[in-house]
């Protein structure tokens, strides 16, 4: 009975679903007057991570502002990983649904990025074709249409940009480590207080990269596909620097943090003096949220840090694309990207050349005084670029098969 | 009609866990025609074989599953035989519904914190005796045998055992037999370990496997206590099957496969164990010793329950506290100030998960309850003696999670079924019916059948009997397993994440997505609505008796 009771629900709501979607093939952005109609009165499922409460908050409010100006209902699916909507594209894919995929929108970079733009799983090229692209300014800031050294070409449109950012607590540590050598010897003095998510954590796997780059002096060959060069001659100083370094880690050594925000607790907890994240504002919203104390700081190493644009991308199966571009495009306004910026909203980065916007839309990235444990304002000019997804890849395997057992 | 209830129940139950590990089992030899997979091949299993670690891995799932199982026994065995009649027994008969309804992974987080190096117990002692100023850097959890999540999975699974045991010891007549070996003049645990415990096991086999296959797959658990540098087997798969590189999906597919194998060993390490266990007992039971070892049982065997029963309920203090907390650091014990913060910033969140959990766990017990009630209708109405083929009912218990449930979703896909509700109460009925089955089926079966016997002497039809006599005689046992069956339905992760594809959020899946950004205070939020909700089942399910049942108590005494 429960069978076919489930069942029957099951054939109704396709049915229903059947008839409310239009047959037609997908929409084309360069029409755009066509999407915002076909938009109107569609529900997007944005797979979205779904760990920090400020994002959470901030697709909340962007919900109530595409509910109230487009009539589109954005529904924030809250992923653990967004490799788990990855893995659901592709097992729909699998089983022949080519139509009416679950997942209409992912906050998407990197590997992953890459993995779908290789399996076909992605629709477009859209990106460009959005009337706020040009807000972006691409041509000047190529790192918005560029995904760790991948040209987008369309498939992805630029959200919001991460730059890994040290943070200390200035009442037990004067002078932070500028550079990774620096990192070594005050490790080797202060035991036990340092360490980085275990790999193939993203944020662990970026320590290793930034690590990577300023240890190695062929930094051409990261921008290559790993393929083409000698991994080994090209990582060997990385490892005999975590050789080194390893020994000094929290816990030796023999255990690390699971996550990039696990680093955070630990700070937390006192039981490190140092730690790193993605999120330059992050420090300063842990500390308002009395999870750190008032006395933690931010900063970037002299050498500058890694950085990169996340995007947001659409499933080739959507059946809601119109609905996902207009958010896309949405997203990329100058309303909400300064409201991403503001730190009492999440404190995310801008993608847009502010300074080429007029003076109305300046006005709205103005924001009062800044928050003592945040990054100064000029700290961020010294961006690193991503390396080519496949290193990451190459770096994971290669940490996990000298460290992975211990 | 009636008839149909085995059949159905046991095609519901086989038929996704079969279609999910076909699913599974073909591209874990290659065939996977999406990422190019076109013919058989053991390339999976040679990448499998090729990751470093993988035989700790294995070990480590193989161990604490054993361990932690034969440790929660061990634990509710000494305690049931020690404590009889006690106020100990009272006190932990009362609690032990409320710390089965706590969430695995809210006693993990919450245990982590008691016994972390910067945790409650730590602080507890610093810096007055201990002289730490800082958290000392030492691995305890996290630790790469496993001690710490063997520990974990031991608190967890002793309620549910100790639930179990309650509800079969009425059928053994444990008076009669307890009287009359004190009368030949064994002291009262051994009297008990000697006539009463060879009755009871092979009443709560069933349940003991179920838990040795939980916690030989289990993740949630394993991520936050579990080892690291190699982590579980069933950690490991969950990541291969997210990682961003997806011709991994192969391996992964594969690992899964592995996962069941590694289940199924530990399930006949145990038989094997059981076995031998028989063999070096049997002096023991004949060989008419009534008084040695008595105290040492007694005493071990009243602190040990205590003890795990006072770290739960601690875990869930910690929590409590976080979810509470100001800014709170090592060494002070208290946080430094309370605010309402957190509860308030997520009060408007809880509501729509709160209402789907509701939801779902309603439907998907209520039909198993049904059908449940049906199957041993059926079988006390036909004379049936109880099906051997009703052992498939534990399938869905046996079968790790993870082995199946990625290959449902390509079934269910396949065939047009898309993610909804629906969907999700029905993948939640593949883990509730086994519990109901398993909390409903004894009682129901002793209830004394004459008192249907009278009923249809006095001219009844066989349904009204059913409604008027057996249903109200059967209400508290009825109440119970259906509290347990909101408390399981509560509890899955997996199953609504993959089978709803995140659009329907209960606050199970919401509390995971939270806790990915590590936030303690919000996990304490979330981990507390999260056991309150079972709880609050569990307190109407004794409750309700009570108060619908005022008129028939003379009956049922």
């Amino acid at each position: 009975m429960a069978n076919n009771r489930n069942g029957l629900v099951a054939t109704i709501s396709i049915t229903m679903l059947a008839l409310a979607l239009p047959a037609a093939a997908d929409p084309a952005p360069s029409n755009w007057q066509a999407v915002l109609e076909e938009a109107e009165g569609q529900t997007v499922y944005w797979n979205a991570w779904g760990g920090d409460t400020r994002t959470n908050r901030y697709i909340d409010w962007v919900a109530e502002q595409m509910q109230a100006q487009y009539d589109v209902d954005v529904a924030h699916v809250k992923l653990d990983d967004t490799g788990s909507a990855v893995a659901r594209v592709l097992a729909e894919k699998q089983a022949g649904n080519h139509d009416d995929g679950s997942i209409d929108l992912i906050w998407i970079n990197g590997e992953n990025f890459a993995a779908m733009r290789e399996n076909d799983l992605l629709f477009g090229p859209f990106a460009n074709a959005l009337p706020n692209f040009a807000l972006t300014n691409a041509d000047e800031n190529p790192e918005v249409v560029t995904d760790f050294t991948l040209p987008t070409e369309g498939y992805e449109s630029p959200w919001g940009k991460a730059q890994i950012t040290f943070y200390y607590d200035s009442a037990q540590m004067e002078t932070p480590p500028q550079d990774m050598q620096a990192l070594l010897a005050w490790a080797q003095d202060n035991p036990g207080q340092f360490s980085y998510p275990r790999i193939p954590d993203f944020t662990g796997s970026t320590f290793l990269k930034q690590a990577l780059i300023e240890l190695s002096d062929q930094d051409e060959a990261l921008y290559q596909p790993v393929e083409d060069a000698d991994f080994e001659a090209v990582t060997e100083p990385l490892w005999t620097y975590l050789d080194a370094l390893h020994p000094h880690l929290w816990r030796s050594g023999r255990t690390f943090p699971d996550s990039g925000p696990n680093l955070r607790t630990l700070m937390s907890d006192g039981e490190l003096s140092l730690a790193f994240s993605f999120y330059p504002t992050d420090a300063a919203v842990a500390v308002k949220e009395y999870e750190l104390p008032e006395s933690v700081r931010s900063y970037v190493l002299e050498g500058g840090t890694l950085g990169n644009v996340h995007f947001v991308a659409i499933p080739y199966n959507s059946p809601h694309k119109a609905g996902a571009m207009v958010l896309a495009n949405f997203l990329l306004s100058p309303e909400a990207q300064a409201e991403k910026q503001s730190l009492t909203m999440w404190g995310d980065r801008s993608v847009l050349d502010i300074e080429q916007l007029d003076a109305d839309a300046q006005a709205l990235f103005e924001q009062g005084e800044r928050h003592p444990s945040e990054l100064p304002a000029d700290a961020l000019s010294n961006t690193l670029p991503e390396p080519h997804p496949s290193w990451m890849t190459a770096l994971q395997d290669a940490w996990l098969e000298r460290y992975g057992v211990n | 009609m009636l008839r149909l209830a085995p059949a159905l129940i046991i095609t519901l139950l086989v038929l996704p866990v079969g279609a999910g590990l076909v699913m599974v089992m073909l591209p874990a030899f290659g065939y996977l025609p999406v990422l190019g997979g076109h013919e058989a091949s053991l390339a999976p299993w040679q990448a499998l074989f090729a990751q470093p670690g993988l035989a700790r891995s294995v070990a480590v799932s193989f161990a604490s599953g054993l361990v932690s199982t034969a440790m929660a026994l061990m634990m509710v065995v000494l305690f049931l035989a020690a404590s009889r009649g006690t106020w100990l027994d009272r006190g932990i008969r009362r609690l032990v519904s409320p710390l089965l309804a706590i969430p695995h992974a809210a006693i993990a987080f919450g245990f982590a914190f008691l016994i972390a190096p910067s945790g409650l117990v730590a602080r507890l002692l610093s810096p007055s005796l201990t002289g730490w100023e800082r958290p000392p850097d030492a691995l305890i959890v996290n630790d790469p045998w496993g001690l710490s999540l063997i520990a974990g999975l031991a608190l967890k699974e002793m309620p549910f055992l100790l639930l179990m045991s309650l509800a079969a010891l009425p059928q053994l007549q444990v008076d009669k037999r307890l009287m009359l070996a004190r009368s030949l003049g064994y002291s009262p645990t051994l009297a008990w370990l000697k006539t009463v415990l060879p009755s009871l096991y092979p009443l709560i086999r069933l349940p003991v496997y179920a838990v040795i296959a939980y916690a030989t797959s289990v993740v949630d658990m394993a991520l936050i206590l579990g080892p690291t540098l190699p982590p579980t087997l069933s950690v490991s798969i969950l990541s291969w099957f997210n990682d961003p590189d997806i011709t991994r999906r192969f391996m992964a597919s594969a690992a899964a496969v592995l996962q069941l194998g590694v289940t199924l060993a530990a399930l006949l390490c145990w038989w094997l164990l059981e076995q031998l266990t028989r063999l070096l007992t049997r002096n023991w039971l004949t060989n008419g010793s009534r008084q040695r070892g008595e105290i040492a049982l007694r005493m071990v065997g009243r602190s040990a329950l205590l003890l795990s029963s006072m770290t739960a309920l601690a875990a869930l203090v910690g929590l409590g506290l976080f979810s509470l907390a100001g800014f709170w650091r090592f060494p002070e014990l208290l946080p430094q100030m309370l605010t309402l913060d957190h509860w308030q910033r997520s009060a408007p969140m809880l509501v729509k998960p709160l209402l789907n959990t509701a939801l779902i766990g309603l439907a998907s017990t209520a039909l198993a309850t049904a059908l449940v009630l049906a199957t041993l209708e059926n079988e006390h109405r036909q004379h049936l003696q109880p099906k051997r083929a009703l052992w498939l009912l534990y399938l869905p218990l046996i079968v790790p999670q993870i082995a199946f449930l990625f290959g449902l979703i390509v079934a269910a896909e396949s065939l047009g079924i898309r993610p909804q509700l629906g969907l999700v109460i029905a993948g939640h009925l593949l883990f509730v019916l086994p519990y109901v089955y398993l909390s409903l089926a004894e009682a129901y079966r002793r209830l004394d059948p004459r008192w249907l016997q009278v009923a249809s002497s006095l001219g009844v039809s066989r349904n009204a009997a059913f409604w008027r006599v057996r249903l109200p005689l059967l209400l508290a046992p009825l109440l119970t397993a259906f509290a347990v069956g909101l408390a399981i339905s509560i509890g899955q992760y997996l199953p609504t994440q993959l089978l709803g594809a995140g659009r329907v959020t209960t606050v199970t899946t919401e509390a995971v997505a939270l806790a990915s950004g590590n936030n303690r205070r919000l996990i304490g939020v979330w981990a507390l609505v999260q056991a309150g909700l079972p709880l609050i089942g569990f307190m109407l399910a004794l409750a309700l008796p009570r108060l619908l049942g005022a008129k028939r108590r003379a009956l049922a005494t």
